[in-house]
């Protein structure tokens, strides 16, 4: 059924499809609305048998989806930023224990200094916790990978992340095409539980490991998710079958077969990507995208193949890896091992600023004009920061950066100047 | 022929010998075919209070479950020497998570069952004093404010155990530990800090609260009868010694449980519904000093100064107790097991 409507009622309408068991969340901004809605469909009796619980952190959310997933349910949870952060210590658990949970991820800046807008820092920080993760670019795509996303999850047994731009999509209102819930029930068979907490077959989950046995636990986490790899193009193959849609997948390309410079991104970011490419393509320009869905497993076979005849790369990462720079580059530059191709990082949106085609053409023409270094901050005030590095080298009680920036910048409330 | 009225306490124990009641009456745990939540062959220390109130308390619970049982356990000394890889002394489902979300994830458990619609299956948290007073204190109180249908027991021995006997907020004043020194003026664990879990617990008002301890193991297992007729969130307090930590000789086990118990340092009781219902009278009030002096912990309060000063403070902290909870009120023989309504 197509309807107009916002990110987060879609996600939820696609999550209650997916008939889950067990919903648990701690509100965090932007994935509020998420949980808001299923905590309705939940209680009005829509979505049954279900349970909701309200929980008192995200660290407890992650909790209880682990105990209800550990007892065969199909568990749900939703988180950003800090809230994602703040059950780090269970997402691994998750993982190790093999208990594929989904969870939405809306992706939000981590603080400080506190920031409630998008940027990909928080499920970055996460990209070795064992969990796959999912990146969609609209909100037909954020539906359309959840159902993906538990029929993936059951079949490794491992918790799954669906990482979508916080905002940008999570309460952008746009035409998305919901699926009925008969067709959910044909492509999503019933949870089989690899490992089920039972009386009458009683089982101990999570003994401790010794060195006798933890590298092998370890391996077979990854063999699992280099199993994904295989499983993830063929989930989006079957789903596009039933449901006449292509969604998901490893990696997705944009007039690239042919280009000479070819950006990589993840997320929704790659819609004003594709525009630029559209214009730059009409003046006669090489140049294409590479869309990211599945970062982790990193498809590295895949992205090699899409990238191999391109002279330059450049991955324009929401992210930064304080103290080197950007991480999805890093990724790109060890799939392009040996290839001729320059790779170039482009630190961009973070903590939700704007990344505009202006700002984008301005980027790729620097590439064009061989101007563009190994790491770029897209749009940086350079002003405002050499001011205060100046104050900095000046007195060494030079104060806060982000509250003396802001007073720099005039924002209203940062006090007088 | 008259009848001759036997007493059963033995000395110093106040625990009746299995040998001297009817078979009826014997405990379950006397009897040499039982089955047990935790079997033999772990790896806990000798004396350990924890692998004795654990396995009590864990096979109760299966008892008045009819063995339909899920168990959760928090990190700690309970969950290393019970599943050493590849070996496992659980026999009933039971799942290890993190140190601070035994709790949440048994919350989790009873979620699964009632979207199952399973009624019949119940749920077990454990873990010892730093995962649950510390550490997993946020996960508890939200269960317990939830009413999420789960019994969770907290073994307290008082300290990190497992790491290596570091304070929590369990240990006692006075009291060393390897983060609470036994130098400076004020040697060993500070006053004036610590809590309260049980009474905590009490004042969310769940259903049930009680504490017990490791000496009187009859009672330990009545309550965990009594907590698993009831249903929402449920809450036990032991004590369990430590022979490692306390700096304690293995044997001394069950009597260092009764000497905390009958000095009023630790008092045993039971709460509903945020009120406390029953107390479990001292029967022979002994001063603290007994019980201080058989551990290695409270070493510094005797020698190579003797510290007076300290141990009347330690004292009047159990008095306190005694007068708080009504510890000492008038003994009548049968009105022992009835319930003795106090305010707290």
């Amino acid at each position: 059924m197509l309807e107009q409507i916002e990110g987060s009622q879609a996600v939820a309408r696609a999550v209650a499809a997916c008939r889950p068991e067990v919903i648990c969340a701690y509100p965090i901004s932007p994935q509020t609305h998420i949980v808001e809605a299923l905590s309705r469909q939940v209680k009005s009796g829509a979505l049954s048998p279900c349970e909701f619980v309200n929980v008192e952190s995200e660290y407890a959310a992650m909790s209880v989806a682990i105990g209800a997933s550990a007892t065969g349910a199909r568990a749900y949870t939703a988180t950003a930023s800090q809230g994602l952060l703040y059950m780090t210590e269970a997402l691994y658990n998750a993982s190790g224990l093999g208990l594929p949970i989904v969870m939405t991820v809306a992706n939000r800046a981590i603080g400080a200094p506190i920031n409630i807008w998008n940027d990909h820092s928080d499920s970055m920080a996460q990209r070795d916790s064992g969990w796959i993760q999912l990146y969609v670019e609209s909100n037909q795509e954020a539906v359309d990978v959840h159902l993906q996303a538990f029929r993936l999850a059951e079949a490794v047994s491992l918790p799954v992340m669906v990482c979508m731009d916080g905002f940008i999509l999570t309460h952008a209102v746009e035409r998305v095409e919901l699926p009925e819930q008969e067709q959910v029930d044909q492509f999503l068979p019933p949870f089989v539980p690899r490992q089920q907490l039972d009386p009458a077959h009683p089982l101990t989950i999570g003994a401790m490991v010794g060195p006798e046995a933890f590298t092998e636990v370890r391996y077979l986490a990854h063999y699992k998710q280099m199993q994904a790899l295989d499983l993830i193009p063929e989930v989006a193959g079957l789903f596009e079958q039933r449901f006449g849609r292509s969604s998901g997948g490893l990696v997705r390309r944009y007039r690239s077969d042919d280009a000479e410079t070819i950006i990589v991104a993840l997320g929704s970011v790659l819609g004003t990507i594709e525009d630029v490419v559209d214009e730059l393509r009409a003046t006669g320009e090489r140049i294409g995208a590479v869309a990211i869905r599945t970062f982790r497993p990193w498809p590295a076979a895949e992205v090699r193949a899409a990238l191999a005849g391109a002279g330059r790369v450049i991955v324009l990462e929401k992210a930064l890896s304080v103290g080197i720079g950007g991480i999805v580059s890093q990724n790109v530059h060890g799939a392009l091992a040996g290839l001729p191709a320059s790779v170039h990082t482009a630190i961009a949106g973070l903590g939700g600023r704007p990344i505009t085609k202006a700002s984008l053409r301005q980027l790729f023409a620097a590439a064009r004009a061989d101007r563009l270094g190994e790491l770029t901050f897209v749009d940086l005030s350079h002003q405002l920061v050499d001011a205060e590095i100046q104050r900095m080298l000046s007195d060494q009680r030079s104060g806060p950066h982000a509250e003396n920036m802001l007073r720099d910048v005039g924002v209203v409330g940062a006090g007088p100047v | 022929m008259s009848a001759t009225r036997l007493k059963y306490f033995q000395t110093g124990s106040f625990a009746a010998g299995n040998r001297l009641v009817d078979p009826d009456q014997r405990s379950v745990q006397s009897d040499p075919r039982r089955a047990n939540a935790i079997t033999c062959g772990h790896r806990a220390c000798q004396g350990c209070g924890e692998a004795l109130g654990a396995r009590y308390a864990l096979d109760a619970a299966l008892r008045a479950s009819d063995g339909d049982l899920i168990a959760t356990n928090a990190t700690g000394c309970l969950e290393v020497f019970s599943t050493p890889y590849p070996e496992s002394s659980w026999q009933v489902p039971w799942i290890h998570s993190l140190f601070g979300n035994a709790a949440a994830v048994a919350t989790g458990v009873a979620a699964a069952l009632k979207a199952k619609g399973n009624t019949h299956t119940r749920v077990v948290g454990q873990g010892g004093d730093g995962g649950t007073v510390d550490i997993g204190f946020a996960c508890l109180s939200g269960m317990f404010e939830r009413g999420d249908d789960v019994l969770y027991i907290c073994y307290d021995n008082e300290a990190y155990m497992n790491t290596g006997v570091q304070r929590s907020a369990a240990t006692p004043p006075a009291a060393y530990t390897t983060t609470t020194q036994a130098v400076g003026e004020q040697p060993g664990a500070p006053w004036g800090q610590g809590k309260d879990a049980a009474l905590i617990a009490l004042a969310h008002e769940i259903p049930y609260v009680a504490t017990a301890t490791i000496a009187d193991l009859r009672d330990l297992e009545r309550k965990v009868h009594t907590a698993m007729e009831i249903r929402g969130a449920r809450y036990i307090h032991v004590l369990v010694t430590c022979p490692l930590g306390w700096g304690a000789a293995s044997a001394d086990s069950i009597k260092l449980a009764r000497l905390a118990m009958e000095t009023g340092i630790f008092p045993v009781w039971e709460g509903e519904h945020g009120d406390v219902v029953s107390v479990t009278k001292i029967r022979h009030r002994t001063p603290v000093e007994e019980y201080l002096k058989l551990q290695t912990r409270f070493r510094h309060l005797f020698a190579p100064v003797r510290r007076d000063d300290v141990i009347a403070r330690i004292q009047a902290r159990a008095d306190r107790n005694i007068a708080r909870f009504g510890l000492l009120e008038a003994l009548d023989e049968d009105q022992l097991d009835e319930a003795v309504e106090v305010d707290v």
